[in-house]
């Protein structure tokens, strides 16, 4: 059941507890109680709408930041990976394999902030040795969601 | 001038689904929603339609052997193997159609002379008796019922068996009503399919959308049954490519040799773009069914849940993607209610009797949808039910 409640939210996250017993074939109130367990256990970390702003009047900047730091001796990336995701920019870092070590996402409002957030606050934190920012031109597929363009139904009424 | 027209066909009905797709047509309403497709809405995996694509860069583009590529008939040998336990020689047992449809038109020219019988349980997709007719044979229709879980019982089937009859035809999983027939169920079917010395056809298109926990059986695999049955089926429900016209029919090679000089003078080939694919499809296609095979299930119980509690009698449909609820209860016929919903909530869904006269009373609701449309469709069928006495 939890792996079914799962799947179905990862896809809808709005689904009601309702839909998702009659799909899962269980009752409103034990899919009630499972969820509110996922949550309690930081299984389901968040709930979010996938956004394509740019259709909005909203200005926004995105960039993918590679960082290169140097660990520290007992607490490895951790540490630093912490200072990094206290700041409200960053929407999303991982640690990764390859020839850099973090992967940071930054939601800005302009690439000037985004810059700023660069030069005046990541780099400076002690044990990064350097940057690589890419700026976001074009989202096409986020989540899982096609973004570029909405799906139509080119099928036949009935058939 | 001369009549053009052969009267025959003039005389063949044209299919009941049409008839309403005229109606949503010309209401030519955009507000209108349906629930009435007959195909998938998941798009054909993209490796498959990649590997069409692929084929095109290298330039295939030419026919191909009458039957189909050789590496596609091999494909398709494993694959009924693998799944339904069944075996045929890919040499000369199996063709590739340009969809099921062809193979169900092949099997009865190759198979029918004039005034042979093809048993036909109803309610039945469309084109069966059409077809059996075009060939001419005379198709004798089996009325199955709602509290047989629109199951063939063997007393029905014995009782229609006469000394004309030569096929009985089989759709399960089944389209409108998408009933199941399991290995329990076929057995005694097949016993007097074989006391008759009678043929099969056996149209196995929604196989792999079976929700029972348990695999789909063909008939064919029962002792004694290969040799009298052609089974029939395709790529369209299957991987969702119902665009690509592709279906294919395996048989003893005595009746496939005649199916295919059919074949070879009316199609000569099935497109060889869609061929490559549907070897893709066949190798590495596994995950994309089983996916939407946990869709469907997961729209089917939340339908069958939404028509229990609006208090409409929905029998457990176990296979491809319809259910099929009993309305009667309301004083309609289900033409009168298909059509009233239409122009009352503006939902298209198609009216039991589309599939024969004892259709009459259901409607085939279609969960080739995503659930958000279900949801929007189930809450103007309550909100249509609702004003009614």
């Amino acid at each position: 059941m939890r792996e079914k409640i799962l799947e179905l939210l990862e896809k809808n996250a709005r689904m009601s507890a309702a839909d998702i017993a009659a799909c899962i074939g269980s009752d409103e109130k034990s899919v009630e109680a499972e969820i509110a367990r996922l949550e309690d256990e930081h299984i389901i970390c968040g709930y979010h709408a996938v956004i394509d702003w740019n259709r909005t009047n909203e200005e926004k900047a995105d960039a993918f930041i590679e960082v290169k730091v140097s660990p520290q001796r007992g607490v490895g990336f951790d540490q630093i990976a912490e200072r990094i995701w206290q700041y409200p920019e960053v929407s999303g870092i991982q640690l990764i394999s390859g020839a850099f070590d973090f992967a940071v996402l930054i939601e800005g409002k302009s690439m000037r902030e985004v810059a700023m957030f660069v030069s005046e606050k990541l780099s400076p934190i002690e044990g990064v040795l350097s940057t690589s920012t890419s700026f976001v031109l074009k989202n096409y597929k986020e989540n899982g969601v096609v973004i570029e363009r909405p799906k139509k139904d080119e099928r036949l009424e009935l058939s | 001038m001369r009549r053009a027209l052969n009267s025959f066909i003039e005389s063949i009905p044209s299919s009941g689904i049409r008839k309403f797709f005229d109606i949503v047509a010309e209401m030519n309403d955009p507000e209108v929603i349906s629930l009435g497709v007959g195909e998938p809405d998941f798009d054909t995996p993209w490796h498959v339609r990649e590997e069409g694509i692929y084929s095109l860069t290298r330039g295939k583009t030419f026919y191909s052997p009458n039957a189909g590529l050789k590496e596609l008939r091999d494909e398709l040998s494993l694959f009924l193997k693998k799944k339904y336990e069944l075996s045929y020689d890919p040499k000369d047992e199996i063709i590739v159609t340009v969809g099921g449809s062809e193979a169900i038109d092949l099997c009865f020219r190759a198979m029918l002379d004039p005034g042979d019988e093809v048993i036909i349980p109803e309610p039945a997709f469309v084109s069966y008796k059409p077809c059996v007719r075009l060939a001419g044979g005379v198709p004798v229709v089996i009325d199955l019922k709602n509290e047989d879980d629109f199951k063939l019982r063997p007393e029905d089937l014995e009782a229609a068996i006469t000394d004309k009859t030569k096929i009985v035809f089989l759709n399960y999983p089944n389209n409108p009503t998408g009933a199941v027939m399991e290995r329990e169920d076929l057995e005694p079917i097949a016993e007097i399919i074989k006391k008759h010395d009678l043929f099969v056809v056996s149209d196995e298109i929604y196989s792999e959308l079976n929700y029972t926990g348990r695999r789909h059986v063909s008939i064919a695999s029962f002792p004694g049954m290969r040799e009298r049955t052609v089974v029939v089926s395709g790529f369209s429900k299957t991987f969702a490519m119902t665009g690509w016209r592709l279906g294919y029919a395996a048989a003893p090679a005595e009746i496939m040799k005649q199916m295919l000089k059919i074949h070879q003078y009316a199609i000569m080939c099935a497109p060889t773009t869609a061929q490559y694919a549907a070897i893709d499809a066949l190798k590495n296609g596994d995950g994309d069914t089983a996916m939407m095979r946990d869709e469907y299930n997961n729209r089917r119980r939340y339908l069958l849940k939404r028509f229990r509690d609006m208090g409409i009698d929905c029998f457990e449909a176990l296979g491809a993607f319809y259910v099929f609820p009993d309305i009667s209860r309301f004083g309609l016929s289900s033409d009168e209610f298909a059509k009233r919903l239409l122009k009352e909530q503006k939902l298209a869904v198609v009216p039991g009797t589309a599939f024969g006269d004892c259709g009459e009373g259901h409607l085939r609701i279609s969960y080739a949808y995503s659930l958000r449309d279900l949801k929007r469709a189930l809450d103007r069928i309550e909100a249509f039910v609702k004003c009614l006495p």
